[in-house]
């Protein structure tokens, strides 16, 4: 080929591409840049893996059925493993570099709390799936959180093992952010609700055995009950060890473990009898058709399930929680500025998601009460709904 | 013009050209951020690279400094600047007094000792929840500096890029003084240094003391830039990520230890192309760098460059 | 009486998968210089390709053969493909170079399996066995009896075989070695190959009790090879002293010190040995010629 011939087809191109564009910047409108960051490998991928998974579903379905404000979704994900520092980079590289109109992420406590100010300061809506009450009080601007928070597991737990007539309780924690975080709470409710903790344990997150700390617990003084805050494959590990033992202490997990994949980790001889609080998206078949709730967290578990051949969990859920609040206010504002996105969302009320019904407001960025919890029990290898 | 001399020159002329390239503030955060990783990385140079021993625990000091940085104002009340010269402080005595009975280790053993001093550090970083604020981490105060708060990848870019060229430039400047080729001379044989009448044990003490200062250093100026530090900052993998930014850098090179840390900073970043084969593709890199240059980039280059003259 | 029995089982049954990989560390550090950080991945493989290969319907002992067998490819390949090309690099290049196969293989393993936890059944089932007080889970016996058999055929297969010899003299001079007819480079391949039996093994055997993902490897590396400097780099029987008595302080500490310092515990008294005994429990002393 010629040098010329190279540049005939090149102007020729050029003119096409130049004559093409407004045609197809007016056919193809500018996408809707959302971002996430979580933690899909690492110490917390039990958590971020359903995230990115459901993020990505949801984004998909939501540009098939024509997108928000006629504009499509384009989603942007990074993985932090789990490392609060690398979290920053990513949040900042949404912020100045991808430029979004709004964040749906953060898997742990601790990365959301070292991303919150970028986006704070940039005045983008951040709206976090982890659980640390700390994230959203006290309240701050544009940060918002979509999970129960760890303080109302331990305050639907500790109100169950007072109806039971137990006052006397033994805590074995994770030493990972949702372990830690949930026993500090714990620790915090215990007197008012009641409860005495006598004995403590913990163990690592990788920790493959804990049989020790177990047999210290059974021989605690006066013990009557046992709460595991934790999750992942820890809690799987805590079940079968007290199993092993032959504890008859009623056991209690948290909402850490809400997936499944628990029962099937623990096996179910061990885990039954287990009790824990969880939202309405683990027993979606038992609720009474009646429930507002029914509706989604059936839709939700159809379309994950069949998509990833995987159980549900209540963390993807979250993350679907989150990405529907925020289309939802987009189409409320018709905006995607900062501030008027920040509004609509605080202004969510009576919002259906899998984790219960959202009600914002300025002084509530999360939106949920103790109702959106249930408590519920595993028999014979499934969850069984508690009478409330 | 000597090689030093050249060296910090070139290191000044790039921090101070590249930001008429950065189209975003994003390109300002990680550069600062491979600044201050480098400055740690600089440090590990001179107890590796110049002293020959090697240290599995370079987190925990990087975990003390920035540590020092939340603890200092909450607890002692003072201002977030004077903490981080306290916390090298704090992390060059720790150094010191653990440095005497571990430095007699040599080799893997040497390796295995400062991994626990590591893990001991972060471990206490994680469990002592009513003091460190636990694995979620804890807050750092934003530091005046006169009157000016630097906030955002821009301040934070000057800031880091002069640190690590003082840093550089005392590397350096260890690495061509008496004490340093005492150091090389205990590298290649620790039994002839003694021979020759060299302190060995004082020597070896002292690159340690160096090294956990610098991390501290590094340590102290991202937590300030981030705000926040969790105790995965002090963490095992963070120590074997700063030992290998040192390694494919070359050990031997003090500016090595900027170009490994460049490599294993940026290299995420760009590898977020790949999504799922992130790892994999990170993984490859990493043992295709030191099989095919095996001393390391820098030397490796310069070796390539003086073979084949453009 | 019955928590000392307890903590004991629990501490033996970790301890001798540590043992396993420091078996491992120690099989290849002695043919070649090299600590090979992928250790803790032959582990991953043996779970993770024993747990997908009886998922899709492979009886449990074929699954188990299986997964060996991947896990000794694999230790061939890291050894043909990345430690071969650099021969002659030193020890700490050839260090970074394993370090990025340990983070290689985990990627894939991401891919090719998934980023979830599973589980195999006991091999002899879940229910445990009390012994004077203590519950013991069945597996815990499989392990160590796995793990004996391992240590005691290996110890045959160096003490009485050819070949085993010349792994012996490839440790103790590898110059020697080679100008008597042995062919290092091959003592060499035996030695990845075997480590990654060994490690497979190891993931195998203990999936049953601590469940499995794509990455399991990198804690028990670390543990592993505390473990090898524990008991003295370069002797198969200080890594198994090493790992049993490292999976001791970590039972023991849990048990009777802190649940929350127990690895701060496990490492302190590796410190204090190491100080007293620099080369490890059954090291030899080196001597540095000028």
């Amino acid at each position: 080929m010629s040098l010329g011939m190279i540049l005939r087809r090149g102007v020729i191109a050029a003119g096409a591409f130049l004559l093409a564009a407004p045609a197809l910047a007016q056919r193809a409108p500018e996408p809707i840049r959302i971002g996430a960051v979580l933690s899909v490998t690492g110490p917390a991928s039990f958590l971020g893996d359903p995230e990115d998974k459901t993020l990505r579903l949801y984004v998909n379905r939501i540009n098939q059925a024509g997108g928000v404000n006629g504009r499509p979704l384009q989603l942007i994900i990074y993985d932090d493993a789990g490392d609060a520092n690398r979290a920053r980079t990513f949040a900042t590289r949404l912020v100045e570099d991808d430029r979004v109109v709004a964040m749906v992420g953060g898997t742990t406590t601790g990365t959301t709390l070292a991303m919150r100010p970028v986006f704070e300061d940039a005045r983008i809506p951040f709206i976090s799936l982890a659980g640390g009450i700390e994230i959203i009080d006290p309240v701050q601007p544009f940060t918002f959180k979509t999970p129960h928070t760890d303080r109302m597991a331990c305050e639907k737990i500790f109100a169950d093992i007072r109806a039971r007539g137990l006052t006397r309780v033994g805590m074995i924690s994770g030493t990972d952010g949702f372990g830690q975080s949930m026993r500090g709470q714990c620790v915090r409710v215990a007197g008012a609700a009641g409860i005495t903790i006598v004995a403590e344990e913990s163990y690592g997150p990788r920790d493959s055995d804990m049989t020790p700390q177990l047999t210290r617990l059974r021989n605690a003084q006066g013990i009557e009950a046992v709460v595991n805050p934790g999750f992942g494959q820890g809690p799987a590990i805590v079940t079968r060890g007290y199993h092993q033992l032959g504890i008859r202490l009623p056991l209690y997990q948290s909402h850490g473990v809400a997936s499944r994949e628990f029962i099937n980790l623990a096996t179910p001889a061990a885990a039954e009898g287990v009790r824990l609080p969880a939202a309405a998206l683990l027993i979606a078949e038992q609720l009474p058709t009646s429930d507002p709730q029914h509706q989604v967290v059936l839709d939700y578990k159809a379309a994950f399930e069949r998509e990833f051949n995987q159980p549900v969990s209540t963390f993807g859920g979250h993350a679907y929680d989150g990405l529907m609040i925020l289309v939802e206010a987009m189409r409320r504002a018709n905006s995607t500025d900062g501030t008027r996105l920040r509004d609509a969302i605080r202004a969510t009320r009576g919002f259906v998601g899998t984790g219960g019904i959202v009600n914002m407001s300025a002084t509530d960025h999360m939106g949920l009460d103790l109702s959106a919890f249930r408590m519920v029990e595993i028999r014979n290898g499934d969850w069984a709904l508690l009478g409330n | 013009m000597n090689a030093r001399w050249a060296t910090l020159l070139i290191l000044a002329a790039v921090i101070a050209v590249i930001p008429w390239f950065f189209p975003s503030g994003y390109y300002f955060r990680v550069a600062a951020l491979v600044w201050v990783t480098a400055l740690g990385a600089v440090g590990l140079q001179v107890l590796m690279g110049q002293a020959g021993q090697v240290s599995l625990g370079h987190a925990g000091f990087v975990g003390i400094g920035a540590y020092a940085m939340a603890l200092g104002p909450k607890y002692l009340g003072l201002p977030v600047l004077a903490c981080l010269p306290l916390g090298a402080v704090l992390a060059g005595l720790i150094a010191f007094l653990v440095g005497r009975p571990i430095l007699r280790l040599k080799g893997h053993y040497l390796a295995v000792a400062t991994l626990g001093f590591g893990i001991l550090v972060a471990l206490v970083l994680v469990s002592e929840i009513a003091i460190t604020g636990g694995p979620d981490g804890i807050r750092i105060p934003r530091p005046e500096i006169f009157g000016w708060r630097p906030r955002g990848g821009e301040a934070w870019y000057w800031i880091n890029g002069a640190a690590l060229l003082i840093g550089v430039w005392l590397a350096l400047n260890i690495q061509h003084s008496p004490s340093g080729r005492a150091l090389a001379a205990l590298h290649d044989s620790e039994v002839a240094a003694r021979t020759i009448g060299i302190d060995v044990a004082r020597h070896k003490l002292r690159a340690f003391v160096i090294a956990a200062v610098y991390g501290a250093v590094a340590g102290g100026l991202m937590a300030m830039m981030n705000g926040f530090v969790t105790p995965d900052a002090a963490g095992f993998l963070q120590s074997v990520e700063y030992v290998t930014m040192v390694v494919i850098g070359g050990l031997a090179s003090v500016p090595g230890a900027v170009v490994g840390a460049a490599a294993l900073v940026l290299l995420p970043q760009a590898l977020t192309v790949f999504h799922e084969y992130e790892h994999a593709v990170l993984g490859l890199l990493i043992m295709l760098f030191m099989i095919f240059l095996r001393v390391g980039i820098v030397p490796g280059l310069a070796t390539l460059l003086r073979r084949r003259p453009a | 009486m019955p928590e000392l029995l307890q903590f004991l089982v629990s501490g033996l049954t970790i301890g001798a998968v540590y043992a396993l990989v420091a078996l491992g560390f120690t099989l290849i550090h002695n043919a070649s210089d090299v600590v090979n950080f992928a250790q803790g991945e032959f582990v991953m493989l043996g779970g993770m390709v024993t747990v997908f290969a009886t998922a899709a319907g492979i009886p449990l002992p074929l699954a188990a053969l299986l997964a060996i067998a991947v896990a000794v490819l694999v230790g061939l390949a890291l050894h043909r493909l990345a430690i071969e090309p650099a021969r002659g690099a030193s020890a700490v290049t050839l260090i970074i170079i394993t370090i990025g196969a340990s983070i290689f293989l985990r990627g894939v393993a991401q891919i090719v399996f998934d980023k979830r936890f599973h589980q195999l059944p006991g091999f002899s089932g879940n229910d445990p066995i009390m012994v004077l007080g203590a519950a013991i889970l069945p597996q815990s016996f499989w392990v160590l009896g796995g793990a004996l058999i391992v240590f005691c055929g290996l110890f045959l297969f160096l003490e009485r075989t050819l070949m085993g010899k010349a792994v012996l003299a490839t440790a103790a001079n590898r110059l020697a070695a080679r100008l008597v007819g042995v062919d290092t480079s091959f003592v060499l391949a035996l030695s990845f190959g075997l480590s990654a039996a060994i490690g497979a093994l190891a993931g195998i055997l203990i999936t049953p009790i601590t469940l499995t993902s794509f990455d399991v490897g990198t804690l028990l590396a670390l543990k592993g090879f505390a473990a090898a400097m524990l008991g003295g780099m370069g002797s198969p029987l200080g890594a198994v002293v090493g790992g049993l008595v490292l999976g001791l302080l970590e039972a023991l500490g849990a048990g009777y010190v802190s649940s929350a310092y127990k690895d701060a515990v496990a490492f302190l008294v590796i410190l204090a040995v190491l100080f007293s005994m620099p080369q490890g429990l059954f090291g030899h002393r080196s001597v540095e010629r000028v």
